[in-house]
């Protein structure tokens, strides 16, 4: 290789160098000991995060459908993995911001948070970007390895602790069936590329086996990440056990770099396997939109709540998939943009609303929140009524484009399934704001709540809105808003960046 | 001027409702007040000088995505005409009576700021409101359709304190959403068979999705039934009508100036304006017609029955308000969409100004609602009993027949009741038996409240006072309303066809049609008997199937929407019928609300026991009517249990375990952790999960080697 191309290469990639480097900067600084370590440590890797998102801008591609490949085609540059990265930035920003508070409530204030979760958005980085299912592979690994850790991260708390094992244990099974299925493919093709293997299995013959195997087992490996049904097991008690902020994490980042996989291998190079898995996966969105709402409706566990709800998001975004038109797979990349934006904004309200882990996350929370803090209920509410899909928010535009992608596919009956089922959904996100303007608190009632009647809601005290906090839920609540207003802005950039996803 | 007229509300509300912290409360109230003056002063201006041909105002590049692109503009002729008069009159007047209805609210403590948020509430419902009649297309219309359910929830709501409150306000919500989940279908629906959710292309595609059929669900339908179907099951959600009812008797639980703004001016009569605005596609989709006639007339008479035993004064005028909306579905169900329309406008004026009265009523005795303890107050506020008895008046439809000579209910009920005559003679009965118990539930309100002797609280009658000035004048301008608004907008609205199509800017009849129809409309007011309306129809077959034909050949040229703010079809000869009909059909209305006045003076002026006696003598019939047919019971039964014991059910197969044990394990705090998670590991839950996803990916390979590689 010459040193041009070694060039080009490194160029490239200086984004995700730049947040390793910041990585290993944290590491350094962590071991500094100092009392304002903590806030040097967000400084540090919110910076990272920002030079790195503007090297990513500085080397987006125009015009936007020129796709840059490097390191041997295994790694590209295009404005899908530039969209993708910018997406990741926003959410792992939002949840380093939110972190801060959350740590010190719980008194596990340690460096490697940080170091951890800058790994992991170099590793979801690495996923966005790979045009190979070996570099692909390795990017999910190394974001998998560092969530494993940052799910355990508070060491004295059994919920946690339990949950990374659970997590460690089904992600290693969910990796090594990926991997099988990535071998099998290039037994079957000679290649691990997702360029080459387009053009390879253009002519393949759907009914062989071995390819079925293949496709399920690739399928299967990522439809765990991203939380499907019959894969969404871990999710519930993932998202249960994790720290707050690493629960908002995973139900964000890691699940859209999980998507953007999804979409450039399945809806790049494997489309001409449609056939073989569209009315399955058509199942599966089914099935997980029905499970996510219609479990979410009995939870009494706010974390819990929102894992169910972020199954049927799940479901519902895999209908774009099926779609399987560039209109579709935009209407993803718009929902996965609005969906970050909502999620994370009613993720700080738990975090602010969290006092004591023990207590666990009931939802009465949030009961009389209204009372207390009208400011932040009025938030939760339009954070709550985005993610049930009703207008004026960002979140019914996200559910409209997937309809209209349907719909314009000819999927008439999915769209009916999914209308019907988003209603069944609204439930329980009404629930929650009926809650937040009920007063006074009720008492934890329930054999499911948490057995300490802690100080749950009641004669709250006053919640200090520190300046992070604030920065995170202006940005969520300007986004979920804006979103729903001027629709036609966001999905433009959406659109751009799909047309050159589905380019290679 | 549209563009102030949409947007003067929504900037009342973002200052009321962020900016009263820095203007103050008082001046926030009286901001949203002045601009929702301006906005129906300049309605009132745009309605009186509206130019005949539809005008589209375009704000900005909305939507864009594929071949979906889709401006926000406002859609201006006469039907957005009449509802923004509707509107913004109704809603200034509310926000005018709400300075001093909400001026001191026991619900909330004194150093409490609510008013500037019901404020700021209150306007920006009006401003979603003007946003779905303003639509052109029919995603801004489910924008506003939405919004409004939102600002409903939130004003339901108010009263965050009262559980009761915000359960009905949940309720509202959730019962709507099954009505918005029918008009979303239909929108996709349309979106689906005509590419383009557009009114104009929708309207201009009509005639092809009457020839076009599809198939939804387990039968082949035709598209332009199945749409319109759909598109009206939103309508029922909005405007409560059968089987999705259940929210607004509960949604009284909100403040009475809300109850007259949103529960029965403004916001129920979304639907009604919805099937009007879609007559174009209406007048092709027969079974949807007939559907929307039969649901209306049953639910007029249905609310009609409840609304006679009900004792909360605000319940019997939400039952009245359920029964009106369902007259003016059978006159759009008939094909008369002036009917409905005209009997919107009506029951806007009279029904917000029951309502205020109502509200007066409250205010006067303190909170309570309850009926049976009032009495004898007619000489305590005399104003506000004025305006109740000109309300009540005009709902009963009192009139001289065969005049023009009456209060507003009488030209439009009338108008409705000879339509149904018309087209079916289900809804004709039901119509006018719903009429006789309307006039006997309105008296009764009118003489438990205002006459006999002073029941309840003694105290409470002593301190009955008159409500204050900025609640008196909205009382007496929506009377002038009640009682004029009929007689002004008759001939316009329905009573001279030739008027009435130059009023919506419908084109010309063609030519042999229409000089029918000059002629019936000339000799509405003859003698003339069946016979000769049986001739007419006749006469009419014959020229309907010229008109059809020519229709067709027009239609093939290329399809372009039908002018006007309402669309009849050359066949759709109702309007021209319903003058034509028989004397008797005419008087009936007449002489339903006479028995129903007679009936009510019986009961609570002169024979105060009867009531009673008769409640214990058909005591099954009473209960039925006092729990308003069970519809409640019978939907917890069959919708609410069964969805929660399914979720349960899929939980505890899922991961109930798991829950449980981890509680548990929270519980033993004292057993170190490492111990604990040994068991857990080995009980086998984590075994579970990759069984279950073991057992995903065997069937997933089934799946595929069956489904996919037959391909």
């Amino acid at each position: 290789m010459d040193t041009d191309l070694i060039a080009a290469s490194v160029r490239a990639s200086s984004p995700e160098i730049i947040v390793i480097i910041g990585a290993c900067a944290a590491l350094m600084l962590s071991l500094w000991p100092h009392q304002d370590q903590q806030k040097y440590l967000t400084w540090l890797s919110l910076i990272t995060i920002l030079l790195a998102s503007a090297q990513t801008l500085q080397l987006s591609p125009r015009p936007v459908n020129i796709v840059e490949t490097t390191y041997s085609g295994m790694f590209v540059v295009d404005a899908f993995a530039t969209y993708f990265k910018m997406l990741l930035y926003l959410g792992t920003a939002l949840t380093i911001l939110m972190s801060g508070k959350f740590l010190q409530t719980e008194e596990a204030v340690k460096g490697e948070y940080y170091v951890l979760l800058l790994f992991a958005l170099a590793g979801t980085m690495i996923m966005v970007s790979g045009a190979d299912l070996l570099i692909i592979y390795i990017g999910l690994e190394l974001q998998a390895l560092s969530i494993y850790v940052l799910t355990g991260f508070l060491k004295t708390r059994g919920r946690s602790v339990e949950a990374a094992l659970k997590y460690v244990i089904l992600g290693a099974f969910s990796s090594g069936i990926l991997l099988y299925g990535l071998s099998l493919i290039y037994g079957l093709t000679g290649s691990t590329q997702l360029g080459v293997l387009n053009s390879a299995l253009a002519t393949a013959d759907l009914s062989e086996p071995m390819l079925i195997l293949a496709t399920v087992f690739l399928l299967v490996g990522l439809l765990f990440k991203i939380g499907a049904v019959p894969f969404h097991m871990w999710v519930p008690d993932i998202y249960e056990g994790a720290p707050t902020p690493i629960t908002a994490y995973l139900s964000v980042a890691s699940k859209t770099a999980a998507f953007a996989v999804l979409l450039r291998v399945f809806m790049g190079s494997l489309i001409g396997l449609e056939p073989l898995w569209s009315s399955g996966l058509a199942a599966i969105a089914v099935a997980t939109m029905a499970l996510g709402s219609l479990v979410a409706l009995v939870q009494d566990n706010i974390k819990r709540l929102l894992a169910y709800s972020s199954i049927s998001h799940v479901g519902f975004l895999l209908l774009g998939i099926i779609a399987g038109t560039t209109s579709g797979m935009s209407a993803i990349l718009l929902y996965l943009l609005i969906y970050t934006f909502m999620t994370l904004g009613l993720f700080a309200i738990v975090i602010l609303l969290h006092r004591d882990v023990r207590a666990g996350e009931p939802l009465t929370l949030f009961s009389g929140l209204a009372q207390s803090h009208a400011g932040l209920a009025f938030m939760a509410m339009i954070f709550l009524f985005s993610l049930a899909g009703i207008p004026p928010t960002g979140g019914f535009f996200a559910k409209f484009y997937v309809l209209v992608a349907l719909i314009d596919a000819g999927h008439v009956t999915l769209a009916v399934i999914a209308v019907l089922l988003s209603a069944v959904a609204a439930w329980f996100y009404l629930r929650l704001i009926m809650l937040i303007y009920i007063q006074p608190a009720e008492p934890t009632t329930g054999s499911t709540a948490a057995p300490a009647t802690g100080p749950t809601g009641h004669a709250r005290a006053a919640i200090l809105l520190s300046a992070p906090m604030r920065l995170v839920l202006l940005f969520s609540f300007s986004g979920t808003v804006l979103s729903g207003i001027f629709p036609a802005w966001f999905l433009a950039m959406a659109r751009q960046a799909s047309l050159s996803g589905l380019g290679n | 001027m549209e563009t102030i007229i949409l947007f003067a509300p929504l900037v009342g509300a973002i200052l009321a409702g962020f900016g009263w912290k820095v203007i103050g409360e008082k001046p926030a109230q009286y901001l949203t007040v002045g601009l929702l003056f301006l906005a129906a002063l300049l309605s009132w201006i745009v309605f009186i000088w509206l130019e005949p041909e539809t005008r589209t105002i375009t704000l900005f590049r909305w939507i864009e995505s594929g071949s979906l692109s889709i401006d926000w503009a406002i859609r201006m002729d006469r039907l957005t005409a009449t509802m923004l008069v509707v509107v913004t009159t109704v809603s200034s007047l509310v926000h005018l009576y709400s300075i001093g209805y909400m001026a001191h609210d026991e619900n909330f403590s004194d150093n409490e700021p609510y008013r500037a948020r019901f404020f700021a509430y209150l306007s920006f419902f009006t401003f979603t409101m003007l946003m779905l009649v303003t639509s052109d297309n029919l995603v801004q219309m489910f924008f506003g359709w939405e919004g409004v359910g939102v600002a409903s929830y939130l004003l339901i709501g108010f009263y965050f304190k009262k559980p009761s409150a915000n359960a009905a306000a949940m309720k509202a919500f959730i019962v709507n959403r099954v009505g918005d989940f029918g008009f979303a279908l239909g929108i996709f629906g349309l979106f689906y068979m005509v590419d383009s959710i557009r009114l104009e292309d929708v309207f201009a595609a009509a005639p092809k999705l009457a020839e076009t059929q599809i198939s939804f669900l387990w039968a082949e339908w035709n598209a332009a039934n199945l749409l319109m179907m759909l598109l009206f099951i939103g309508a029922m959600g909005k405007s409560a009508q059968l089987f999705l009812h259940t929210w607004l008797p509960d949604a009284m639980e909100g403040p009475t100036p809300v109850s007259a703004l949103i529960h029965a001016a403004t916001m129920v009569t979304a639907g009604v304006f919805l099937v009007a605005r879609m007559s174009p596609l209406m007048e092709y989709a027969p079974y949807a017609k007939d559907f929307i006639v039969i649901v209306g007339a049953t639910t007029a008479l249905f609310a009609a029955s409840v609304g006679l035993v009900q004792n909360d004064i605000k319940r019997v005028i939400a039952y009245s308000t359920c029964s009106q909306l369902g007259y003016m579905f059978v006159a759009a169900g008939a094909g008369v969409y002036g009917a409905a329309m005209f009997h919107l406008l009506t029951h806007a004026f009279f029904k917000a100004l029951l309502f205020l009265g109502a509200g007066s009523v409250i205010h006067a005795m303190h909170h309570e609602q309850d009926m049976r303890n009032y009495g004898g107050l007619r000489k305590k506020i005399p104003l506000t009993f004025a305006a109740m008895v000109i309300g009540t008046l005009a709902i009963t439809g009192v009139g001289i027949p065969f005049t023009y000579i009456g209060f507003a209910g009488f030209f439009s009920k009338d108008a409705i009741i000879e339509s149904a005559y018309v087209v079916s003679d289900y809804a004709f009965w039901m119509l006018v038996i719903a009429a006789l118990f309307t006039s006997f539930y309105s008296w009764r309100l009118i003489f438990m409240t205002f006459f006999g002797e002073a029941r309840g609280d003694k105290h409470t009658h002593d301190h009955a006072h008159e409500s204050p000035m900025s609640m008196l004048v909205p009382l007496g301008v929506l009377s002038l309303g009640a009682i004029f608004s009929g007689f002004i907008f008759y001939s316009s609205f329905f009573g001279d066809v030739e008027k009435s199509r130059e009023f919506f800017g419908m084109p010309e009849h063609i030519a042999a049609v229409e000089g029918e129809g000059g002629e019936t409309a000339g000799s509405s007011h003859g003698g003339e008997a069946e016979a000769e309306v049986a001739d007419t129809s006749e006469h009419n077959a014959e020229e309907t199937v010229v008109a059809m034909s020519e229709h067709n050949v027009a239609m093939a040229g290329g399809a372009v929407a039908p002018q006007g703010a309402i669309y009849m079809r050359a066949d759709n000869m109702v309007l021209e019928e319903a003058h034509e009909v028989a004397d008797w059909v005419k008087l009936s209305p007449f002489i339903a609300m006479l028995l129903g006045l007679g009936t009510a003076y019986m009961f609570y002026m002169r024979r105060p026991d009867w009531p009673r006696r008769l409640a214990e003598a058909q005591k099954p019939l009473y209960l039925f009517l006092l729990n308003k047919w069970y519809f409640d019971e019978i939907f917890d039964v069959i919708f609410v249990r069964p969805a929660m014991a399914l979720g349960r059910f899929l939980w505890k197969q899922g991961d109930e375990k798991t829950i449980d044990g981890g509680l548990n394990g929270l519980a033993m705090g004292v057993v170190p952790y490492l111990t604990r998670m040994a068991g857990r590991a080995q009980s086998g839950y984590l075994f579970h999960y990759a069984f279950a996803m073991v057992l995903g990916i065997a069937i997933l390979i089934t799946w595929m080697s069956i489904g996919g590689g037959v391909e």
